[in-house]
């Protein structure tokens, strides 16, 4: 796989297309309803959100994208009691406080204007940027890619405050004044849907839904991410993947997941699914124990000769 | 890719407009913000390209992933001249499951272990139960509109938990405030003369609201549908749930302040009034598709059900015990408790027991009372009263 090493100008691509081989060209397989939407996103510069069940691969659409755009990630990761000292900036008062001692002690204080004291300590060089600052004031649109992650973590107040940065891509700090971003950021807005994200919020964005790969694109994305992995044992181990979604289970493992499971059936040296390896590795897939013996209890024989049925007819 | 059969598109605000009028017809909240967006979406797009289109309309139009049925059946109307389903009922898009519908009325204590629950049964409907307190389920339609406007005074507050916001402390505990520090210092010519504290805040724990509203609990749910709205408006971070055959989040339809508004709209989103009793399922389906994912985290789980259930007790069991590994505390209101002779034979309620916190009564306003205030002090923070309400109104509360 030849990575992209000139960086691409994300606002300029001109169809659909281009997103899908963009991704892909960087180790990510979108289907078609995902590449569009990232196209209308870069196109549109609105940001994009993607909801979907944990595992499906929403943070990797960002990473991916700065990737392929050979631009920054700056990523804020959202939780409870997020505020802006941590999302957006501080100040430095140690090194603040630091400096006023060093002025005072190398007698500059004495002279200097009081006016001129605060504007240095009130100075750029003495502000933490924090994520949203740092992706507005370096706003480089063609390039940066702002992840904000698990936005349902944070609290309503927070998302409020989200919600503004985004519709104008503006930062008012008192002390200094105003940044504002030439060009916004790519942005993209990841939920797991614990709670329902705000209806605001919700109408600056684009929305997609995430869903489970289909077997045959998840075996691609086996082989993609795990290049290692035998393409029959690939196939298989998407198509057992997909029957054990079906099961019903706490937690229906996510494509991280059947891709360690891939990597450890990989290990054990089977090149094709068995009953003795993929019950010795269902741990890589199923992290409940109620769903390891549902599967069990399931018939984890059959799904194992269903799989190995299922991969040599190809088919969607 | 198959092109759109119906002209194309000549201009994308007129088409917009005329797509977004369509799904506004079919139900969907559609702002102008969106369908504007979706203009855009459309000049950019290959319209001639059913999948682009498709798409385009799915992103910028469709912010829930429950509207994305509704979505569909527009979109195949509107755009590719297929016969338009109905797509205003929401019936069409899930699967109600219903499975008895036996459970109406009197038979309801035979099938149920007969020889040793009738006795049980029967005290619940005897003269002399009904009259011993005003229970909720014989109230008259005024009776029900006094009590929804005594529960609306009812302040479902605490129980509270440490939150990760800092804010500043008056004693000299918690982490060194710099920032205030600093100031002060400033302020003060460069001396450092008081350490500034910032402690962490106190805000309230989730509270989670599961209504059953399978047929054994019909009388009581009408009532109770009122408490549910009550503490929906009351106060932030409640969520209310109705369970039967089917699962139904009522939180947005019991925003509203609107009593009557938010009672109406719950109603008609519930689909299941008075259906079977599946219980352990139900359960099953909040802890897969909210509970466990983090609604129930750390939360209050209010579970307002007479423990009926038709599903297996090692379900229900499991379900429970799923809940109260992830819940901070798990309160079952029981309308039935008050019943002289009552015991937990349910199937259901007897294998759900093991795993609750606390087991209450709930068939009169005096026991919703308690409710509120069992909630507000589960960690012992009681800080306000919990029912700030008049005493006026002895009619809902008369005793014979």
């Amino acid at each position: 796989m030849i990575k992209q090493v000139s960086a691409v100008d994300l606002r300029a691509v001109s169809s659909v297309e281009d997103v899908s081989q963009g991704l892909r060209d960087n180790s990510y397989l979108p289907d078609e309803a995902l590449a569009t939407s990232v196209y209308l996103a870069l196109r549109l510069r609105r940001p994009l959100l993607l909801e979907g069940e944990p595992g499906v691969g929403k943070t990797e659409v960002a990473k991916v994208i700065a990737d392929w755009g050979g631009g920054r990630l700056i990523r804020l990761q959202c939780y409870e009691g997020i505020d802006v000292s941590q999302a957006v900036y501080e100040w430095d008062y140690a090194r603040q406080l630091m400096h006023l001692r060093t002025m005072e002690a190398t007698g500059k204080a004495l002279g200097a204007d009081e006016a001129d004291l605060a504007d240095q300590l009130y100075s750029e060089r003495f502000l933490v940027r924090r994520p949203l600052l740092e992706a507005v004031a370096s706003g480089d649109g063609a390039t940066t890619v702002l992840l904000v992650d698990e936005v349902d973590r944070s609290d309503d107040e927070f998302e409020a405050f989200l919600l503004e940065v985004l519709s104008d891509y503006a930062i008012t700090i008192p002390e200094i004044g105003t940044f504002k971003a030439p060009d916004p950021p790519v942005v993209v807005i990841t939920s797991n849907r614990t709670r329902d994200v705000h209806d605001a919020l919700k109408r600056r964005c684009l929305y997609h839904w995430v869903e489970h790969p289909g077997a045959r694109r998840e075996a691609q994305i086996i082989r993609l991410r795990a290049p290692e992995v035998a393409e029959a044992l690939a196939r298989e181990v998407a198509h057992a993947a997909a029957a054990i979604r079906e099961v019903g289970l706490y937690k229906p493992p996510g494509v991280a997941e059947t891709i360690d499971w891939a990597r450890a059936l990989n290990l054990l040296g089977g090149a094709s699914l068995d009953l003795a390896g993929a019950s010795a590795t269902l741990g890589a897939l199923l992290k409940y124990r109620e769903d390891r013996d549902r599967v069990v209890q399931h018939d984890l024989a059959a799904i194992v000769s269903d799989a190995a049925a299922a991969s040599e007819t190809p088919s969607e | 890719m198959s092109a759109v059969t119906s002209s194309p598109v000549a201009d994308p605000v007129d088409a917009a407009v005329g797509f977004a009028g369509a799904l506004r017809r079919a139900g969907l909240e559609v702002p102008l913000s969106s369908a504007m967006l979706y203009a855009e979406a459309l000049s950019v797009c290959d319209v001639s390209s059913r999948s682009d289109l498709y798409w385009a309309g799915r992103c910028a139009l469709v912010h829930r992933f429950e509207d994305v049925a509704v979505y569909d059946a527009v979109f195949g109307g509107y755009w590719l001249g297929e016969a338009l389903k109905t797509v205003a009922d929401k019936a069409t898009v899930s699967v109600p499951l219903m499975l008895h519908i036996d459970d109406e009325g009197d038979g309801r204590g035979d099938d149920e272990q007969p020889e040793t629950d009738s006795e049980v049964m029967t005290v619940r409907y005897s003269a002399a139960e009904t009259l011993a307190t005003k229970d909720l389920a014989d109230y008259s339609d005024e009776e029900l509109e006094e009590a929804r406007r005594l529960m609306a005074r009812m302040r479902f507050g605490g129980p509270m938990r440490p939150s990760r916001r800092l804010s500043p402390a008056r004693t000299c505990r918690g982490r060194l405030d710099v920032r205030r520090t600093v100031r002060a210092t400033m302020r003060a010519g460069g001396e450092p003369v008081r350490m500034e504290r910032r402690i962490s805040s106190r805000r309230p724990r989730r509270l989670v609201l599961l209504l059953d509203v399978s047929g054994s609990m019909e009388r009581y749910a009408r009532a109770l549908l009122r408490l549910l709205h009550a503490a929906v408006t009351g106060r932030s971070r409640v969520e209310a749930f109705a369970l039967g055959t089917r699962l139904t989040r009522l939180t947005r339809e019991l925003s509203s302040r609107d009593p009557d508004r938010a009672m109406g709209a719950a109603a008609a989103s519930v689909l299941d009034w008075s259906g079977g009793t599946r219980l352990g399922a139900g359960l099953g389906r909040f802890n897969d598709e909210w509970g466990c994912r983090g609604m129930a985290r750390g939360a209050v789980v209010v579970i307002l059900s007479d423990g009926w259930d038709r599903g297996d007790p090692a379900d229900m069991s499991e379900q429970m015990q799923r809940l109260a590994r992830v819940a901070h505390r798990v309160v079952w209101v029981n309308p039935l408790k008050a019943s002289t002779g009552y015991a937990p034979l349910a199937r259901g309620m007897a294998a759900a027991l093991p795993h609750v916190d606390d087991f209450v009564e709930g068939h009169n306003l005096d026991s919703l009372e308690r409710l509120a205030e069992l909630v507000l002090s589960s960690d012992g923070a009681t800080a306000a009263p919990p029912f700030a309400r008049c005493r006026d109104s002895e009619a809902v509360r008369a005793r014979p």
